[in-house]
């Protein structure tokens, strides 16, 4: 494997301490383990795109990073604290929120109620308008419900109530998913926009190549629980990227 | 089987039986409320559910007691003290139960049903060692003994309108705070997908506990009402809890209204067959007609139309 651009990374100037760090995890399922020890820093302010093809462990990461998987070794730290043993609600207090593959919106609650529950873990009480400012099509939807929105709108409901918890690290598991090729472009703009605003990291899982050169600022590919190959945008061999993305 | 009344006599009937269902629709539907919303929001089977509703009948009984020993002028107004003392003590214990058992056994849906049932045989006993096994009785106060003659042959029994009252109200306070609190909100969401509302933050085990013990709160209230149409022994509970599950079931476990409509069904068949034909006819045909209705539509009668 290329091991040049992994030295890259770790002289990130701006990487500084990092917000998020994960260190030597393990997860399996019952038996079977599915990380092998991954590594992992996020800066602040920073937008790291984990590629993978199926099934190489994207969605097991995000999980146990957000407290849905029991970790079996390693750790995790946000901005200094450990993480690790927290559970799920804990985790969002200290500052992560998680866009899971396949949204997972509340169904039967209305939009404007999806994006309430995220409120409870700030003690706010009502949505921020500038949730609605970045997703208007929310503001107009406000009254139906969840389920009934389309695979688009939903992945906008799932990050605004991801949002709607006050996040240091926002991570994302393949938002584009169904989505199709001109709303993936401007869901890319989003997240930009988000994080230059609000200052916030972000963590996204991706298959889709375009999409991740478009908004990272680095790029990690995760293979058999492994993170095999870390770059930086600037340095971005897209023949190796492919390779490691074609089955 | 309605040979030998005149039609005059059949409307009289018909309404007096369905103030009677009405009675039993109460405790039916305090019953189901607190079944459904524990079941619904953890998926938790809870077999000493008609226990609770036996404890807040004893907890009731013990009210109507210490009244009538140390404060006769107010035992006139015990019945209201009994209620909010049953929904305490009920939802304390229940409180008590989610913490120190239920909540160790979320994942396993089996082991909670058998250990529900072994809570429920366990305060079955309790009930025995302290009230003793004989059916113990509340005396109501006189003003509540009294009917309202509504035509000749109509009379409405005001004990039944204050059950009635109550229940409206407990059920319109349960609304509120489901669909309009902040707390309902943040049980719908672990109703409808508990890791999910870890995720955003919630804090699903403070708001399991809080669920558990008003469903429990709840039975208790039903077992005060219990007391004014059955007499209470250690072993009532087990006559209603088939019931409820039948409510339950019928209702589906979405929507609050369905179960107030199942209820509501369920009661008045009972009642105004149990009129014609005998007591576990009528509870036959009943049964047989959900199932029948449960076979078309396995999600219940009151299912959300949702894609998810
Ligand atoms: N609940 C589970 N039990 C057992 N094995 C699982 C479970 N979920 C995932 N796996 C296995 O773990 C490995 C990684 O799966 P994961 O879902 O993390 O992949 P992914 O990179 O997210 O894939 P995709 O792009 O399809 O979403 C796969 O081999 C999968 O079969
Ligand atoms: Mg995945």
């Amino acid at each position: 494997m290329d091991t040049k651009s992994d030295n890259d990374v770790m002289n990130i100037p701006a990487l500084g301490t990092p917000l998020l760090d994960v260190r030597g995890l393990h997860v399996a399922y019952g038996a079977s383990e599915v990380l092998h020890g991954v590594d992992l820093k996020i800066g602040h302010g920073e937008i790291v795109v984990l590629m993978g093809r199926n099934g190489m462990g994207k969605t097991t990461l995000m999980k146990s990073l957000i407290g849905n998987l029991p970790i079996r070794e390693g750790s995790i730290f946000l901005d200094g604290k450990q993480i690790t043993y927290l559970p799920a609600y804990k985790r969002v207090e200290v500052g992560l929120a998680y866009v899971p593959q396949g949204r997972m919106i509340f169904p039967t609650m209305t939009v404007k109620e999806n994006i309430e529950t995220g409120l409870f873990v700030r003690g706010e009480k009502s949505v921020p308008e500038n949730l609605y400012d970045i997703f208007p099509v929310l503001r107009e939807m406000g009254s139906r419900r969840g389920g009934n929105l389309s695979g688009g709108q939903q992945q906008q409901l799932a990050i605004a109530r991801a949002l709607a918890t006050r996040p240091k690290v926002l991570l994302l598991d393949e938002p584009t998913e169904g989505v199709q090729p001109s709303i993936i472009q401007e869901m890319a703009h989003t997240l930009k926009k988000i994080r230059d605003n609000s200052g916030l990291s972000i963590m996204v899982s991706e298959q889709v190549l375009s999409f991740a050169l478009d908004i990272a600022d680095r790029i990690l590919v995760i293979e058999g629980g492994n993170i095999v190959h870390q770059t930086t945008k600037a340095n971005v061999d897209v023949d190796l990227l492919t390779r490691f993305l074609s089955v | 089987m309605l040979s030998g009344y005149s039609f005059n006599d059949l409307a009289s009937i018909f309404v007096m039986q369905s103030f009677a269902g009405l009675i039993l629709f109460s405790v039916f539907l305090l019953m189901a409320l607190g079944l459904a919303i524990v079941f619904g929001q953890m998926g938790v089977i809870n077999m000493a559910h008609g226990e609770f509703m036996i404890l807040g009948a004893y907890t009731t009984y013990v009210c109507s007691y210490i009244f009538a020993q140390w404060m006769p002028a107010l035992f006139g107004l015990y019945f209201f003290i009994a209620v909010i003392l049953s929904f305490i003590v009920a939802g304390a214990v229940g409180m008590f139960l989610e913490w120190s058992l239920i909540r160790f056994l979320y994942k396993r849906p089996l082991d909670t049903l058998l250990a529900t049932w072994g809570v429920s045989l366990i305060l079955q006993q309790i009930f025995r060692s302290t009230f003793g096994a004989r059916e113990v009785g509340v005396t109501l106060p006189d003003w509540m003994m009294g009917s309202w003659n509504l035509s000749e042959t109509i009379q409405i029994p005001i004990n039944g309108m204050i059950v009635i009252a109550i229940t409206l109200l407990i059920t319109i306070v349960i609304y509120g705070l489901l669909y309009k609190s902040g707390w309902g909100k943040q049980v719908r969401a672990v109703m409808q997908n508990r890791t999910m509302a870890g995720d955003v933050g919630i804090n699903t085990e403070r708001v399991d506990r809080f669920t558990f013990g008003l469903g429990c709160g709840v039975a208790g209230v039903a077992g005060a009402a219990f007391t004014m149409i059955g007499s209470t022994s250690p072993t009532a509970g087990q006559q209603y809890i088939v019931d409820t599950f039948l409510v339950v079931a019928f209702g589906g476990t979405e929507s609050l209204g369905g179960t107030i409509a199942s209820a509501f069904s369920i009661s008045q068949a009972r009642s105004i067959l149990e009129f014609f034909l005998s007591g576990s006819m009528a509870q036959v045909l009943v049964l047989l007609t959900v199932i029948g209705i449960l076979m078309l539509r396995p999600q219940g009668l009151f299912a959300l139309k949702v894609r998810r």
